[in-house]
Parts: C-alpha cells; sequence; structure tokens
C-alpha cells in the first residue's frame, strides 16, 4: 500500500469518541491500523500528531494528522467519496445534525458522565438534565430518520455515529447509578434503535463492553479518591 | 418559486451572529435582522431556537438553524457563490475546523477568564490564554487571512479577536495581546477590523465598553472575599 494510503488511528478502547473515528472507517470499509494507547500514558507519537491537545482519537492519513473525533468523521466523508455518505447531501439536514451532534457532546455527555460520582439531590438533578436530554434526541430521531431506521436513514450516519458511541457509557452509566437513561416507556425508539446501531457491522467490533467500562471506571474513580479498588 | 426569506436573530452585542453577518454580506445574500434583548427574549426566538434559548439563529424559508459554526456551514453548502468560505481540499477544510473549535472552546473562554479576573489571580490566568494566542500567531506565520490570501471561514471564526481584545484591555487595564510578541496576529486584527464589510459591522465602542465595565465589576464583586 502507498505511504500516502496509509491510515492509522491512535486511541483507545474506552473512549467514545475513537470509536467513532473507527465506525466512519468501517462504513467506507477502508482499512486502518489501530495504534492502542496506554491507558494513564500518552505515547510520543500521540504528543507529536496532537500537540495542542495531547488526546485521542487521531487521524493519522499518509503523514497529516487530523484530530477531534467529529471533525475526523466529516474528514473521512469527504475523502473518501464512495457510498455510504456519512452526511446528507441536503445542507439543511446536515445542519440537523451537525447541531445535534453538537449538542451530545457539549451537552449530553458532559451531563452523563458526572452522575456516577454523584449522590442524593445532585445526582437526581443529573440524571434529569440527562434525560431531558435523551427525550430531545427522541424528537429528533423521529424528524432526521423519517421512518427509517437511523438517524441517517436507511444506514448509519454522522448523528447515529456522534450519540450511538456514547452508548457503551451510558448503559455503565445506568448500571453503575441504578439509574434508567434510556427508557422504554420514554423513548421507545432510541431504544429499538441503541438496539439496531450496536449490532451493526461497523459498530460492534469496537462497541465497549459495558462491563468492561464498569471496571475502568471503577479503578479510576479509586484512583481519584487514593484508595484501593474494592473487589 | 417560494422567495428566498432569510432572517437572523442577533443580539446588539454578542459577536457569534456577527459570523453570520459577515458570511451573509460577503455572499451578498439579502436576510432580515431580528434584535433581540436577551435579557428579555422574544417567543419568536424561543420557538425557534427552543433547545439553547440563544442568538444567532438563522430561519431560511421557515427553517431555523442554531450555533454559529453550524450556520456558517449551512450558508456555505446553501449558496454556493463566490467567496468560498471554506477550502476545496479535505485536510484544509478539517485544519479550519480544528482551529475554529480551538477558538471557541480554548481562546475565548481563556481570555474571558483573564478577563473577569483581577490581581494574582489574573496573572495566572494571562499564562493559558497567551499559549492559545500564539497558537493563533503561528497558523498565521505570514499568511495575510487565516484562511490565506483573502477572508474565509476562519478569519469569521476568529473575527470577534479584532475588536473585543482591545475592548477586553481597555476596561481591565491591562494587556493580554502583546504586539511585539505576536506581530502577524496584531496585523491580522488590524487588517480584518478594517476589511470592506466587516469594519461597517462592528457594534458601537462605547456602549461595548460600558457593557464590558459593568460585567467585568459584577465578576469581581462576586469574587471578593467576604
Amino acid at each position: 500500500m502507498a505511504k500516502n494510503d496509509d491510515v492509522k488511528v491512535l486511541g483507545a478502547w474506552p473512549s467514545p469518541f475513537v470509536m467513532r473515528a473507527r465506525i466512519a472507517l468501517n462504513l467506507k470499509s477502508i482499512d486502518y491500523e489501530f495504534l492502542e494507547e496506554t491507558i494513564g500514558s500518552k505515547s510520543q507519537l500521540l504528543l507529536q500528531s496532537n500537540p495542542v491537545h495531547k488526546k485521542v482519537p487521531v487521524l493519522i492519513h499518509g503523514d497529516k494528522p487530523i484530530c477531534e473525533s467529529l471533525i475526523i468523521v466529516q474528514y473521512i466523508d469527504e475523502v473518501w467519496t464512495s457510498a455510504p455518505s456519512i452526511l446528507p447531501s441536503d445542507p439543511y439536514d446536515r445542519a440537523i445534525q451537525r447541531f445535534w451532534a453538537a449538542y451530545v457532546d457539549d451537552k449530553l455527555f458532559a451531563s452523563m458522565r458526572q452522575i456516577k460520582s454523584l449522590e442524593g439531590e445532585e445526582k437526581k438533578a443529573m440524571v434529569e438534565q440527562a434525560t431531558e436530554g435523551i427525550v430531545l434526541l427522541e424528537e429528533a430521531f423521529e424528524k432526521c430518520s423519517k421512518g427509517k431506521p437511523f438517524f441517517g436513514g436507511d444506514r448509519i450516519g454522522y448523528l447515529d455515529i456522534a450519540f450511538g458511541s456514547i452508548l457503551g457509557w451510558l448503559r455503565a452509566t445506568e448500571k453503575m447509578g441504578e439509574v434508567k437513561l434510556l427508557d422504554e416507556a420514554k423513548t421507545p425508539r432510541l431504544v429499538k434503535w441503541a438496539g439496531r446501531f450496536c449490532a451493526d457491522g461497523a459498530v460492534k467490533d469496537c462497541m465497549p463492553e459495558t462491563d468492561k467500562l464498569i471496571e475502568l471506571a471503577k479503578v479510576l474513580m479509586a484512583k481519584m479518591k487514593g484508595a484501593p479498588p474494592k473487589q | 418559486m417560494m422567495a428566498e426569506e432569510v432572517k437572523l436573530f442577533r443580539s446588539w452585542s454578542s459577536p457569534f451572529p456577527l459570523r453570520v453577518i459577515w458570511a451573509l454580506e460577503l455572499k451578498g445574500i439579502p436576510y432580515e435582522v431580528i434584535l433581540e434583548d436577551l435579557s428579555n427574549k422574544s417567543s419568536l426566538l424561543l420557538h425557534y431556537n427552543p433547545i439553547h434559548k440563544k442568538v444567532p439563529v438563522l430561519v431560511h424559508n421557515g427553517k431555523s438553524i442554531a450555533e454559529s459554526l453550524v450556520i456558517l456551514e449551512y450558508v456555505e453548502e446553501t449558496w454556493k457563490q463566490t467567496p468560498s468560505l471554506l477550502p476545496e481540499d479535505p485536510y484544509e477544510r478539517a485544519m479550519e475546523r480544528f482551529w475554529a473549535k480551538f477558538g471557541d472552546d480554548k481562546v475565548l473562554p481563556s481570555l474571558w477568564n483573564v478577563f473577569i479576573k483581577q490581581g494574582k489571580d489574573q496573572e495566572e490566568a494571562m499564562v493559558p490564554a497567551q499559549e492559545n494566542l500564539t497558537y493563533l500567531e503561528e497558523l498565521l506565520r505570514g499568511k495575510n487571512f487565516f484562511s490565506g490570501e483573502r477572508i474565509g471561514f476562519l478569519d469569521l471564526a476568529f473575527g470577534w479577536l479584532a475588536n473585543m481584545v482591545s475592548v477586553f484591555e481597555e476596561v481591565m487595564g491591562a494587556t493580554v495581546l502583546d504586539n511585539q510578541k505576536l506581530p502577524s496576529l496584531s496585523a491580522w486584527m488590524k487588517n480584518f477590523m478594517d476589511a470592506p464589510i466587516i469594519k461597517e459591522s462592528w457594534p458601537p465602542r462605547d456602549k461595548l465598553i460600558t457593557k464590558h465595565q459593568a460585567l467585568r465589576q459584577a465578576h469581581i464583586e462576586k469574587e471578593a472575599p467576604k
């Protein structure tokens, strides 16, 4: 394979952001090398290719590094123009998906990840905030999917990738926090969508197992508290 | 055939709607401005942006789009006339998107953090702010504009720097952007400030100063030791 066609993803298995890059490449049937970062340390390659944020994912295409998961997904869509398209063709539909993808990152994921460390009233409030956000996404799903299985229509698209990639942590949060975020009663369409997303060929090999995420979360939380992890 | 109807919700001072105004003006797209008082939001704004309840909102033939950078991409994709705002090359596009996000996620909050503080706290806040500005200096490296030879997406994304840095500096009585250390960035700020279309768009400076004096005062009072 020519040097210019080399595709590498610098990543880590628990990261939903890394998943996004991998799903996009899978959808386009692009072969890539997955370079796994050790959790808790940053490789020279990572520090060189993402000096600004020093974070995963980084897509390295030939010798060019691209950072920020949603920007990577758009780059993949624009470089490999064969089907399937990740973003829809209509500018308004694209804007709607970009809007909700930003919402997932800026609002939903941010509130969701706090839940496992909270208790009592604080936890209740954060759970409410997260579930309200998911209800908004249920409405968005209705509008975007137009009766089809995914936000992107017949196939997984940009917003499916953006939101679906956090499902691993969503389920881990539900188990650890003993809360329901994706509720059959409140968000029935999204419950079904989540099943389809996780089972999709482009997704299932890079979706982390919920129990492994929980194990990791416990280790990280214990480290932060300075206590040895409970058995 | 339905006539194009383009409305833009803005406030008098927010820099984010300005990005959209610049894009529409540069492309010669006629639009109607709806001026919002953000302390008393109209039911129309809340209808079109129920999630964030903020400006800007673009309404194009009845369909609303919120979030300024999302709107910029929409304008670029809908009205394909020149000038194009984003480059053709996917890697160059990714770079502009990356730095625009950096501007909103890092540069602006770090400058704001300097602006609302004083004394030792402000000194400490200067460090990340100046590091962030140094990235922008390197990005410009002898180019006239962030996007190259002429104003593009990334210039529109960073445009707020051209007038707001001097407003912050005047109000807080301190310098955060050293012209000597950041000559390309300083030159870009002057060029952008005075560029055709851009120069007619700035909110009245005296009003901006007054508003920001009150904001800084409020923050300082909030943090004052009891």
